[in-house]
């Protein structure tokens, strides 16, 4: 499974890149995508959003069911992938490139509570 | 409590298939992309191992008027090798399965039934029999595997290949008619399916099926999953057993009155009820939708209308159409045509009412 070592993760299958601007960007993982199936409708959250970590805020959809995507941490949703919305399918073809949105942190310190690369294979593997 | 395995088991994790359990049955769920899968069912060809499904064979003298008592389409229609689509119901005319009704020659028929209910099937034939006093023996065949070879050159492809195993099984497949069989050697060739395509259910012995499987992989005949199955039956507008009916409602609100046969005064289980719900009216009615708005469709959401509220059965991504499509229960009065409401994760869409099937031999019909 391909797990980039330069993103954080969650254990709900998140990646998380931090940006040089401070905001970060999020996306869902290859496990999460091959889990899923052919994906077929991507709803994302309203820029300018509040969200809290942990709380869903977009959903992909599958032929087979929907899925909840969360906030890995607090913040307010400063940009979304609009191209998702015609072109979900992008998600299969390359997880980590199909970014879904991006969050300005409430505080940037939560990011140290993400799962770095080898965690989160650990807790993939565990759940296996 | 483990699961069971099909006799293509390896054939399909060989294939880099996605194996989920199905009703207590390990089985690809696809193999890549259930969407191309479902494409290729469409427009070329495609193939299925559906040895989940139970065949019972039934025997003796009372079979005949065992199945005229056991189901609620009339088995009297058919012809030697015709098939009849049936649900099989309790006394208050619930959906105990769906199935299909192979008149084989004389005395023996052969069933095949979901495989989920199976064993209560089964046991339900049994007591049927039993109070009727009926002689007719039920044979449950679990050593033999079933493929359904589906799509506009299904045929075509399927005969290729069997032509290199059995010429008289070849021949027998240029005869076939729609929804017949026909018994050569050791395989059973049906043209049946459930994708609205042409094509082939064939079963055979357990240990002849990988090898044939392989064959018509090499023939260009795509690998396909439950997954693409779903989405094809529910574009063809095919009840699915669990789904759009079971126990708790009759086939008569399940968009499947034409499969009940009153004509003759025949003592089917289930007719009383049935009768006695017919003439209180006001039946629910199993419609199509199409999805006006964005989002997906999906089994046991709400749908409000100006007759009251129903609940989806089936909902799903339509991959011909390109849009969310679904089966629905809803109240008397709903028409073709009207606008409804169905409320995704708490959201109202806007949703169409429709005839079904959706798509027929790979053309869309709404």
């Amino acid at each position: 499974m391909k797990v980039p070592a330069n993103l954080k993760y969650t254990s709900s299958h998140e990646w998380v890149r931090q940006e040089s601007d401070g905001t970060v960007t999020v996306g869902i993982t290859e496990f999460a995508q091959d889990a899923l199936g052919d994906l077929v409708y991507v709803e994302l959250p309203e820029v300018g959003r509040q969200v809290k970590g942990g709380e869903a805020c977009a959903v992909v959809e599958s032929v087979k069911a929907a899925s909840d995507v969360y906030a890995p941490i607090a913040g307010e949703v400063v940009a979304i992938n609009e191209s998702l919305k015609d072109k979900p399918e992008s998600i299969n073809a390359d997880a980590f490139g199909a970014w879904m949105f991006r969050l300005k942190p409430v505080n940037a310190g939560d990011l140290g509570a993400l799962l770095d690369a080898a965690g989160y294979e650990a807790a993939v593997a565990a759940n296996k | 409590m483990s699961l069971k395995r099909t006799p293509l088991y390896a054939v399909h994790v060989a294939a880099g298939a996605k194996m989920v359990d199905f009703g207590g049955w390990e089985m690809p769920l696809h193999y890549g992309s259930q969407i191309e899968e479902h494409h290729a069912v469409r427009r070329k060809a495609g193939m299925f191992d559906v040895s989940h499904m139970r065949v019972v064979d039934l025997d003796g003298a009372g079979s005949r008027d065992f199945l005229r008592t056991l189901l609620a389409n009339d088995v009297l229609k058919l012809t030697p090798g015709k098939a009849l689509y049936s649900c099989m119901l309790n006394e208050s005319g619930g959906v105990i399965d769906d199935l299909i009704a192979y008149w084989i020659h004389t005395d023996h028929y052969r069933l095949v039934v979901n495989a989920a209910t199976a064993d209560k099937d089964i046991a339900w034939m049994h007591k049927v029999a039993h109070d009727r006093k009926l002689p007719v023996a039920i044979l449950p065949r679990r050593e033999l595997a079933m493929i359904a070879v589906q799509g506009p050159q299904a045929r075509a492809l399927l005969r290729e290949v069997i032509e290199g195993l059995d010429g008289d099984a070849a021949a027998a497949i240029d005869r076939l008619k729609p929804f017949t069989a026909a018994v050569v050697d050791e395989f059973f060739i049906a043209r049946t399916g459930y994708t609205g395509e042409d094509g082939c259910e064939i079963v055979l012995p357990a240990d002849e099926a990988p090898d044939l499987w392989q064959r018509l992989v090499a023939e260009g005949v795509a690998q396909c999953g439950l997954g693409a199955r779903d989405t094809l039956r529910l574009e063809a507008g095919m009840a699915l057993y669990g789904q759009d009916m079971d126990e708790t409602v009759t086939p008569l609100e399940s968009g499947l009155a034409w499969t009940v046969d009153f004509k003759e005064p025949r003592d089917f289980i289930g007719r009383a009820a049935l009768e006695k719900q017919l003439a209180a009216g006001h039946l629910r009615q199993l419609v199509g939708l199409k999805l006006l708005d964005k989002g997906v469709l999906r089994a046991h959401q709400k749908v409000t209308t100006a007759h009251g509220t129903g609940e989806i059965t089936s909902g799903t991504y339509s991959p011909t159409l390109e849009c969310s499509i679904a089966l629905a229960r809803v109240p008397a009065g709903v028409a073709v045509g009207d606008t409804v409401q169905v409320d995704i994760r708490g959201k109202p869409a806007r949703t169409l009412v429709t005839k079904y099937p959706f798509v027929r031999n790979g053309k869309a019909l709404i």
